[in-house]
């Protein structure tokens, strides 16, 4: 082990524990930042505003069954708030560190990048998980007063670990962003575009007019989190005729189980090796 | 012994070449002044020791390690300040300094004392428990120096400390330096006041366009450099003088040119050197001008600095 003593009294920690220190004081910055408070009104109002138009309203696509509420009210919101939360918590992580020069206080020091980055990844996606958690409290909550003691299928377990998924490959690919620029503003922009938008329009464009199944998105892969929410799992295809005359057929890919899984596991490993291979090559200059 | 070597340091940037070809070893408890105009080289060598940067060719090495293959071990005690580092605006001095000491090594039950320590050095303990974003840029600074004094450092890098600072925060901060180097570290700082060098440093190394230009004892520097037949003294007067008390000052023999510091301090140029001194002294303290000081002024380094760099700016 790497236990170094050549200062005049201390030992240098291993760097796992190093990483677990910069977990714990990048995760009490989150926590107390402004943009944790936000998010989590955020989180808060999504949920209360759920709760207010289901219990006015009583949709009848909510509570049909035990499971069209899960889909219905968590399968619609639950991959906008896993998105800001890798936005909000990983969008300048890392280019933060150059552009904030807050990497000059740490980076001087016997530790090594790959801790700082491993570490502010950990506290990142704690800080998403209790936003996460927020918002999955409610949905519970709801779902128990609606359907009683049988109101929390194994199915939306299933979906509740997938979300937690789809959290570490989005900050993955957050992270990367963040390292690879070093303005805050356009890691945070280019994510945010990215997720949002460019992803489900690509998505898309490539489903319906070249019947590619987009199997390289991560959005397309997260929509297994909604899927298995789903009383019959979705088609891998479906074909449908639009346009006059019926002349036009829109292709439409559903997402496998596993294949939701490969996918975010796969954009996960490869963001992140690549995020810290640039991290640590990086130079504050 | 504490050591800091370059051996062939070299950094370019596409065409552009920041450091070139930098030999130089420092070793033992000194304090030693890095010289050189802005772009010169000074940060990008101070970030070469501290693994901000890649070298292009060449090493740096700390106490015999090379920063670059073996960091850890390299900076493990090294206590370094680079540029104007912002520290996490949402942690107080002490969660920020807690953090800088474990990630340093010291031990869990000795955390709390150390952190108490430095802060008690730079004079921050007020602001123990404020958060660091609500600070002003100087007591940021001073909480960076703390930071730097954590894990009691054998070498100390420090890239212009007193940047930022008030006119106190500057004198806390040299004082500061001044116990380090009773404490028998070996300091590198770089800095563009060479009043503060000529004070608190033994040597000084100058640089400029990436190359060093001379490296050694102040004395030594100052005299292979500077004018050996002129000199400069500051002098200090009780009270502000005349005109026609100036006027006579500047006839004594062997002043070339009198400078106003302010009210009560004054630069004498002098046209020779320590006999010149010796004699302008006397007909000052004959002229009754009410001098209280009078001493070899800073600018001995100033006009070493000027001679050593007036062709290559």
């Amino acid at each position: 082990m790497e236990k170094l003593n050549l200062g005049r009294r201390n030992v240098v920690p291993v760097g796992v524990r190093q990483m677990l220190i910069m977990t714990r004081y990048t995760f009490l910055d989150y926590f107390r930042s402004r943009r944790f408070f936000v998010l989590f009104i955020i989180a808060l109002a999504i949920g209360l505003l759920l709760t207010g138009v289901v219990g006015y309203f009583k949709p009848a696509g909510f509570l049909a069954s035990v499971l069209s509420f899960y889909s219905s009210w968590w399968g619609m919101s639950v991959t906008f708030i896993v998105i800001l939360s890798a936005v909000f918590f990983g969008g300048d992580a890392i280019s933060g560190e150059f552009q904030n020069k807050t990497g000059y206080f740490l980076v001087g020091n016997p530790i090594r990048r790959t801790s700082i980055y491993i570490g502010k990844y950990l506290a990142a996606f704690l800080a998403s998980i209790i936003i996460l958690a927020i918002f999955t409290a409610i949905t519970l909550g709801n779902g128990l007063y609606y359907f009683g003691s049988g109101g929390v299928p194994y199915q939306f377990v299933e979906s509740f670990l997938l979300a937690i998924l789809y959290i570490a490959s989005a900050l993955g690919l957050t992270f990367f962003f963040s390292s690879l620029f070093k303005s805050s503003t356009m890691s945070i922009l280019t994510t945010i575009i990215l997720l949002l938008f460019v992803f489900s329009l690509v998505q898309t464009l490539v489903a319906t007019l070249a019947n590619i199944q987009p199997t390289f998105i991560l959005t397309y892969g997260a929509q297994v989190i909604s899927n298995v929410l789903s009383s019959t799992y979705p088609a891998a295809v479906t074909t449908s005729s639009a346009g006059p005359g019926s002349h036009f057929t829109l292709t439409t890919y559903n997402v496998g189980f596993y294949e939701g899984i490969a996918i975010m596991l796969a954009y996960f490993a490869a963001t992140s090796i690549a995020g810290l291979l640039i991290f640590e090559r990086k130079e504050f200059t | 012994m504490s050591s800091i070597q370059a051996i062939g340091l070299t950094k370019k940037y596409g065409s552009f070449t920041a450091l070139s070809n930098l030999n130089i070893k420092i070793e033992g408890a000194k304090c030693v002044g890095f010289l050189g105009p802005n772009g010169a080289g000074k940060t990008t060598t101070l970030k070469l020791f501290t693994d901000m940067i890649m070298p292009t060719n060449g090493q740096a090495l700390i106490n015999g390690i090379n920063v670059h293959k073996e960091k850890k071990r390299a900076l493990a005690s090294v206590g370094a300040l680079i540029e104007t580092p912002q520290i996490y605006p949402s942690l107080t001095t002490r969660e920020a300094l807690s953090m800088v000491a474990e990630i340093k090594g010291v031990p869990h039950n000795a955390l709390e004392k150390s952190v108490r320590e430095v802060v008690d050095k730079v004079k921050m303990q007020v602001w123990l428990d404020k958060k660091v974003g609500k600070m002003s840029k100087g007591m940021q600074q001073r909480i960076n120096i703390a930071a730097a004094l954590l894990g009691d450092p054998d070498v100390v890098l420090l890239d212009e400390p007193t940047s930022g600072l008030d006119p106190r925060g500057m004198s806390e901060v040299r004082d500061i330096i001044k116990k380090l180097k009773k404490e028998n570290r070996l300091i590198f700082m770089s800095s563009h006041i060479l009043s503060e060098v000529s004070e608190m440093c033994d040597e000084v190394a100058m640089i400029d366009h990436g190359k060093l230009l001379a490296y050694g004892p102040i004395e030594d520097i100052v005299s292979r450099f500077a004018d050996k037949h002129a000199g400069i003294v500051e002098i200090s007067v009780i009270k502000s003088l005349q005109d026609s008390t100036l006027k006579r000052i500047r006839k004594i023999e062997g002043i070339r040119g009198l400078e106003k510091l302010d009210a009560r301090r004054f630069n004498l140029r002098l046209s020779g050197g320590i006999e010149t001194q010796q004699m302008v002294l006397a007909r000052l303290v004959k002229l009754n001008v009410g001098l209280i000081g009078f001493k070899p002024s800073s600018s001995a380094l100033e006009e070493t600095y000027l001679n050593v760099f007036k062709e290559t700016v």
